[in-house]
């Protein structure tokens, strides 16, 4: 294979020594083994040690290097680097604050995560065994367990960037469905109160940029439809 | 530098399956509990388990705990201690029926129960024919058990501290441990965590090789802190290398795939595994899978246009099958190889993807060391689970969907240990050494200052490739030999590296470089302690110790039936003994035999 060199046009911002953040144009010529977007980065790293970026698993399942891809949110891991149009603009997730470079602070996004009791509710004594469940039942979490919290989806929602501290979200709300969804769970009534709100679950306005950036192929809104279909049925 | 200090009972490093099992311990007792974890918990290397966790439960087929504290020791290659593994095997039903009550989304039976699949190694009936032992969420176990650990986390309020990096561990003046030096990720600041009790579950040290399964943050953090504390590292000489690493990009493919059904074959489509292990074939235990695959390309029946992999075909499966059972494998092969399984097979090759040893444990999971004639001495303070440690239950040779079920188990074990430790006034809080954070303050304050150093990438990679050269599926007495001396070259280059950013915030190259120091033991430990061991066993396969009638596959017990201790300060090697004797009355100990599949 040929070897071939990659432009780039990334957002720089180091607090310690930057007065505001900068594009910084830089190429890397890359190994024929580099693949993936983060491979390359990981290639530039070697260039310029100052270059910092969130990476752990490279296959897709951590979550851990979202970023804006020429304008669209994606994981570096999962992007294929021929594929992508030069030179490639790199971006921090839009609509939450910069840390340094592409490491945003994810706080207000795990906030509404946890703000959705993220976890199983079942005040029987526990059985001996597993309490039971039909295929058919566990199926209903196929497409929302799935979830790595890469915050794409929510760092792309205009919902989620006006009212981030009000609004859940769609990886908070798919979350939210997930446990809505699960015949184990007996908190369905306090669930839906939570989300009873014009703002935790009523500002998502069916945009849909969640499930045009989900890595995974989840679909938040469908999930978002589900809640809404719930309250409605139990309104009648 | 300005050093804050914070007290707890407890701290933990590490916030993957071990070190979440083990707060939810702690915090569910009340405790005052620190965890650590350099990325967000749920981004923590078990994300990435496939396959499965293993538990006698017999939803499908007949089972008990027997069969399966069997089969782990023949797996181990007689090396893990039997005390260990039966408690491990007793209590694998409760830990994994604990996690469905958390809310672990497993795939069920038709009857409602927890789905289980075949796995390599794991039969019925002491070897007859395989068994459905693997409980699974479809190909994402791991995720699904991660995401499970940390949300029960959430209900029980545990406290996080995220993006921290554990630098040092602190010792005092008896050598009991007293805490860890921290780094926090985003200022730059370092803080001692003071505790009664310090709990290591920071994984494993993959990435000293250049092709792995691993995450990039692999990197042995806990065991080279230990080591560097002077705790010895125990059967480091053994690493598991999957069978099925993608070819080229070294991202897993679960041994489920084989579990439901898939063969590999070589160039001419023969189902090699037939002539090694004529029983489970494609099912035997991943080291003699590995190797039946290595030979068949090193004999030039390699698959491709450099005949250097073989293929991993599920064609056969239904597409159903495939989409329910293996979905995330049928993502990662079309990503990272390019086919749909479910129509190509997968090109695949062995691949770095476990530590068997690590830092030693009882079943308590205390760290334990010799002093004063005993081997196992528990360091006063010091736990660490899953797999950093080395209880040990993996011996040679770690069974799949073992490593899961350690991590639970022995999570959860330190954790109980700890509570008692606490609860019973056994732990109070020692005074911190007045140089405790010295040791991480000169490691920092060298980096900063280091002029005309090396690269902290160059040096990694001459480590890797040193690592996969010198230690691979295959070991060569002469390689072995020149290995040492390379790593020790490497190690010393690895005392220079120099960074160019110099930045308190996020500053990812002194990450880097904190990390290769800890990997650059791991990776002296594993050449030094592989060198010296002059037999076969398990992964640990040597030219120099053949298969022979007096020592079957090379195994020589009469001289090696031991498990290797190094030390870092001056690369000691010491030895101790397997515990061949199970913790209670109800199993007669495995005796000794060669291992065929």
């Amino acid at each position: 294979m040929i070897k071939r060199t990659v432009q780039f046009k990334i957002y720089r911002y180091d607090p310690d020594k930057d007065e505001k953040p900068y594009m910084q144009d830089i190429s890397v010529e890359l190994e024929p083994s580099d693949k993936k977007l983060l491979d390359a980065l990981v290639r530039l790293k070697t260039k310029d040690d100052t270059l910092s970026f969130r990476r752990s698993c490279r296959e897709g399942v951590c979550g851990s290097d979202a970023m804006n891809i020429n304008g669209k949110n994606g994981l570096a891991c999962l992007t294929d680097v021929d594929n992508v149009a030069q030179p490639i603009v790199l971006r921090p997730l839009p609509g939450l604050p910069v840390i340094r470079d592409l490491i945003v602070d994810m706080t207000q996004f795990f906030k509404q995560y946890h703000s959705i009791k993220p976890y199983l509710v079942n005040n029987d004594p526990a059985p001996e065994r597993e309490r039971l469940q039909t295929p058919e039942e566990r199926e209903e979490l196929n497409g929302l367990y799935e979830c790595i919290l890469c915050a794409c989806c929510s760092t792309s929602c205009p919902s989620f960037w006006w009212n981030p501290d009000k609004f859940v979200g769609p990886a908070g709300l798919l979350n939210a469905y997930r446990f809505l969804a699960d015949t184990r769970d007996q908190d369905t009534a306090a669930r839906l109160d939570d989300l009873e709100d014009p703002y935790r679950l009523f500002r998502c306005h069916s945009i849909m940029n969640c499930v045009d950036v989900c890595p995974k192929n989840l679909n938040p809104t469908r999930a978002i439809g589900k809640i809404k279909d719930m309250m409605v049925r139990r309104a009648v | 530098m300005n050093v804050a200090k914070r007290t707890f009972d407890a701290v933990i490093v590490g916030a993957g399956g071990a070190g979440l099992r083990a707060a939810l311990q702690l915090s569910e007792s009340g405790l005052k509990t620190a965890v650590l974890s350099k990325v967000f918990p749920t981004r923590s290397h078990t994300v990435a388990a496939q396959g499965g966790v293993a538990a006698s439960l017999g939803n499908s087929t007949e089972d008990n705990w027997h069969w399966h504290m069997y089969d782990t020791v023949k797996g181990s290659d007689w090396l893990g201690d039997q005390d260990a593994i039966e408690f491990m095997c007793k209590k694998a039903n409760e830990v994994v029926i604990e996690l469905e009550h958390y809310g672990m989304p497993f795939d069920r039976t038709d009857n409602g129960k927890i789905y289980q699949r075949p796995f390599g190694g794991h039969s019925m009936n002491y070897g007859q024919a395989p068994v459905m032992r693997s409980c699974a969420a479809a190909d994402r176990t791991g995720h699904a058990m991660l995401h499970a650990l940390y949300q029960r986390n959430v209900r029980a309020n545990t406290q996080f501290f995220v993006e921290w990096m554990a630098l040092d561990l602190i010792r005092d003046a008896d050598g009991d441990v007293v805490g860890v030096t921290a780094l926090e990720m985003e200022t730059g600041e370092v803080s001692i965590f003071h505790a009664k009790a310090t709990i290591f579950a920071t994984g494993g040290s993959g990435r000293i090789y250049y092709s792995s399964t691993n995450a990039f943050i692999n990197t042995g953090d806990g065991v080279g802190m230990a080591a560097r504390a002077g705790i010895p590292l125990e059967d480091m000489e053994f690493w598991q290398f999957h069978p099925t690493g993608v070819a080229g990009a070294g991202v897993l493919i679960t041994e489920g795939v084989r579990g439901e059904g898939g063969i590999l074959r070589n160039s001419s489509g023969e189902r090699f595994m037939e002539r090694y292990a004529p029983n489970l074939k494609d099912l035997a235990s991943r080291d003699v899978v590995s190797r039946s695959m290595v030979t068949e390309i090193n004999e030039g029946r390699g698959c491709g246009p450099d005949k250097d992999h073989v293929m991993l075909d599920i064609t056969h499966l239904s597409p159903e099958t495939i989409m329910k059972r293996l979905p995330g494998i049928r993502e990662i092969s079309i990503q990272f190889a390019g086919v749909d399984p479910i129509k190509a097979p997968i090109p695949v090759v062995p691949t770095c993807h476990y530590q068997m040893g690590g830092i030693p444990t009882n079943f308590k999971g205390q760290v334990v060391v010799p002093k004063d004639g005993n081997p196992n001495t528990p360091v006063v303070g010091f736990y660490a689970a899953g797999e950093c440690a080395c209880a040990s239950v993996h011996g040679a040779n770690r069974l799949g969907t073992n490593s899961l079920l350690d991590l639970l188990v022995f999570g959860k074990s330190a954790g109980e240990t700890v509570v008692e430790d606490l609860q019973s006034g056994n732990l109070r809080l020692k005074p911190l050494p007045a140089d405790a954070a010295d040791v991480s303050l000169a490691r920092l304050n060298r980096l900063e200052n280091q002029k005309n150093g090396t690269q902290v990438h160059d040096v990694r990679l001459a480590m890797q490739r040193t690592m996969q050269k010198h230690a691979g599926v295959f070991r060569f007495n002469d390689l072995l030999k020149e290995g040492v001396q390379r790593i020790l070259e490497v190690a010393e280059q690895a005392k220079n590296t120099e960074i160019k950013d110099k930045s308190q915030v996020w500053n990812t190259a002194r990450t880097e470089a904190l990390e290769l120091d800890n990997l650059i033991e791991v990776a002296k430990a594993t050449m030094i302690s592989a060198e010296a061991r002059k037999e076969s066993r398990g992964a640990h396969v040597r030219d120099d110790a053949p298969d022979t009638a007096e020592h079957p596959n090379g195994r020589d017990d009469e001289n090696w039936l031991k498990h290797s201790l190094w030390f870092s300060e001056g690369n000691r090697l010491d030895y101790k003994p397997v515990n061949l004797k199970p913790m209670s009355d109800d199993v007669e100990p495995i005796a000794l035999a060669k291992r065929t599949y």
